[in-house]
């Protein structure tokens, strides 16, 4: 078991965290993320979709795509000081937003721009296509890393079902945009020419009558308009999956206890060794600790009842139990994920009691997860 | 105000939609409420969508059928209802309604909504199947859920003419009627969640003119003590177990916090269920009966 997550990530300059959602993934990422400004890297942190205290906190409120400079001032006045050169900086992805301007930078000229961000079908797959939010996550990630603004690129992945979706979100996107159904489409002698060239094959008449004509006009145009990105999608998506794939990229897995956070947790480290993606480790957020005292409620009841009185002293030892019972379920679920996750090295961060959406959260969760402060 | 949906009219439904964010418990209400349903000797399937391969825990309702919906299933179903036997082999081995289908989006949510539909009729579609009187269904965490209730007005408005704009206005119809159709939410008392959850009524009041039938907040710990006692407590950390326990108020008393803005924020119009927190995850036994209580 390691002491701070130092040896996962130092020298690394970019650092995924992957795992499900409602496991405090986002406040986890914004913490590595203010742990290494604070120790003089100029670090960036992507978020998604973070709750309204912390966004607050972070000062994300603010329009664009781009990533806002947090104030040190703020930091500081919650003890956090940056150390020369520290600069912490955070934003929250947009997706459609960032696959609107993957479009600008990728069609050949203002027209064939135009037509592909007018067309009802893009605007459908950008919004919500599964895997184009996660594409535009790693989309973007990449993004900053060519713009050598930053030191260390913190990621904090979309709380995605399936964490599958996210390693594979180049490829299956690419695989959607050119693979044989676009193929099929596209081509000269394919299904949107014959359908819109009103062709006479029985197939597609009988197409055209299950499905109505003014979808696959705009099916076809989207298609024919996008056929001038395609190449560069392909080159995108190949750096992107260089970059995911580079030495100084590290990947490291946030779960909770919980059940279904567990098995996603077991499940990505899976996917990872099968993908050839470094696991720097797995951080195991809101573990309730052992309780300290006496195993048998009636014994930490007597202990208490002079002092407390009877009944306030019985209603604390059934907190006490309460407790007990879960720090037994979270012994089984570490147990297990250490069995489970391939030898990773895990991180064990407390159930810390209160608000840790604020900067002064952020800086106590930062005791927990840095060794040296 | 008194919340606007008993449990009992919550049965009453055709279509039951169970939906929330991932890990709240969903599919564990939704086998519970199918359950509740055959208590009350209905004919129940349960039918989850986007399975997941990699999930080991399923739950199931006792009396009650499940299904999980395949949307390339439901496509070939459809196409054999909606065209002669050979036009729709023709169909399926030419595997261009199948690209289409892959390069459409949207279409995985049509299909699958058509196939809720046509589990809820009375003369099922499917040759020899017989007919429900309640599916619930064990729906996609809240944004995808949404989608699937939407796709079929989409894909009516975007095909206006043709079978599909046919099929999907009369899904569609179905979908939006509060008297066939309820939509439950799952969540926890946690802040996103719960931003989930009043977001997703706004965009079900927005888009379907449908309001949430219950919501039903899952793992709520204990409140135990009062402010006067927290106050004792406060005056007595240097005993292990006060420690403990004003660690456990502190975590329950953000869940109250969360609870209250979970209640604010749907203004009285929906009636709301809370379960308490189990270690092991949420009981569909004590769930049956606490609703059953909540039905007065």
């Amino acid at each position: 078991m390691s002491m701070g997550v130092e040896p996962w990530i130092d020298g690394r300059r970019v650092i995924v965290c992957a795992g499900a959602g409602g496991v405090g993934k986002t406040t986890v990422s914004a913490t590595l993320a203010l742990g290494l400004a604070a120790r003089g890297a100029r670090v960036a942190v992507v978020t998604i979709d973070p709750a309204r205290r912390l966004a607050d906190a972070l000062g994300l409120d603010e329009l664009g795509n781009e990533p806002h400079l947090v104030d040190p001032d703020r930091l500081a006045a919650h003890g956090v000081a940056l150390a020369p050169g520290g600069e912490l900086w955070a934003m929250t992805l947009d997706p459609k937003h960032t696959f609107d301007e993957l479009v600008e930078q990728l069609a050949p000229d203002a027209t064939n721009r135009d037509e592909i961000l007018a067309n009802r079908i893009y605007q459908q797959l950008s919004g919500a296509v599964a895997g184009s939010q996660e594409f535009t996550a790693v989309a973007k990630l990449y993004e900053l890393h060519a713009s050598g603004r930053f030191d260390v690129l913190v990621l904090d992945t979309p709380p995605t079902r399936n964490a599958l979706d996210f390693l594979d979100a180049p490829d299956r996107l690419l695989g959607f945009l050119e693979g044989s159904a676009l193929r099929t489409l596209l081509a000269p002698t394919g299904l949107a020419a014959r359908i819109l060239g009103r062709g006479t094959g029985v197939v597609f008449a009988v197409l055209q009558r299950v499905t109505g004509v003014d979808l696959l006009t705009d099916l076809s145009v989207f298609f024919r308009s996008l056929g001038g990105l395609l190449d560069g999608f392909r080159a995108r998506a190949a750096a992107v999956k260089a970059l995911l794939g580079d030495p100084a990229t590290t990947f490291l897995i946030v779960t909770s206890p919980a059940r279904e956070p567990s098995e996603e947790a077991v499940f990505f480290a899976g996917r990872l060794r099968d993908a050839g993606m470094p696991l720097g480790g797995v951080i195991v957020n809101r573990v309730t600790p052992e309780p300290a005292g006496p195993a048998d409620p009636d014994a930490v009841a007597a202990g208490l009842e002079d002092r407390l009185g009877a009944a306030l002293a019985r209603k604390v030892a059934a907190a006490h139990a309460d407790a007990r019972a879960l720090a037994a379920r979270d012994r089984d679920a570490v147990a297990r994920l250490a069995r489970e996750t391939g030898g990773a090295p895990l991180l064990l961060v407390p159930q810390l009691g209160g608000d840790v959406h604020d900067v002064g959260g952020l800086a106590r969760l930062r005791e927990r997860l840095f060794a040296a402060g | 105000m008194a919340p606007a949906a008993p449990p009992a009219a919550l049965l009453d439904h055709r279509l039951l939609f169970v939906t929330g964010k991932g890990g709240v418990g969903k599919s564990t209400i939704a086998a519970a409420l199918g359950g509740l349903a055959v208590a009350r000797g209905r004919r129940v399937v349960v039918a989850e969508v986007h399975r997941r391969a990699d999930v080991e825990h399923v739950v199931t309702a006792a009396g009650a059928d499940h299904i999980s919906i395949d949307p390339q299933d439901a496509m070939e179903e459809y196409l054999a209802d909606q065209l002669p036997g050979p036009l729709a082999e023709l169909l399926k081995s030419s595997r261009a309604f199948g690209y289409l289908a892959a390069a459409t989006p949207g279409l995985r949510e049509l299909l699958t909504a058509g196939k809720l539909w046509e589990l809820a009729q009375d003369e099922r579609r499917t040759p020899g199947a017989r007919p429900y009187d309640l599916v619930v269904v064990d729906a996609p965490a809240t944004g995808h859920g949404l989608a699937l209730l939407q796709a079929p007005r989409t894909f009516a408005d975007a095909a206006k003419v043709g079978p599909i704009a046919r099929q999907g206005g009369i899904i569609d119809a179905q979908l939006r009627d509060p008297a066939q159709t309820a939509v439950v939410a799952v969540t926890t008392a946690e802040e996103m969640p719960v931003n989930e959850t009043l977001a997703l009524r706004e965009g079900l009041r927005a888009a379907m003119g449908l309001d949430l039938s219950l919501v039903v907040v899952n793992g709520v710990r204990p409140d135990r003590f009062t402010a006067a006692e927290a106050k004792l407590l406060a005056e007595a950390t240097d005993e292990p177990a006060v420690a403990v326990a004003l660690d456990q108020h502190a975590l329950a008393r953000e869940q109250r916090s969360q609870l209250g803005r979970l209640r604010r924020g749907l203004d009285g119009a929906v009636a709301t269920v809370t379960l308490p927190f189990v270690p092991q995850g949420p009981d569909p036994a004590a769930f049956g009966a606490r609703l059953a209580r909540a039905a007065g």
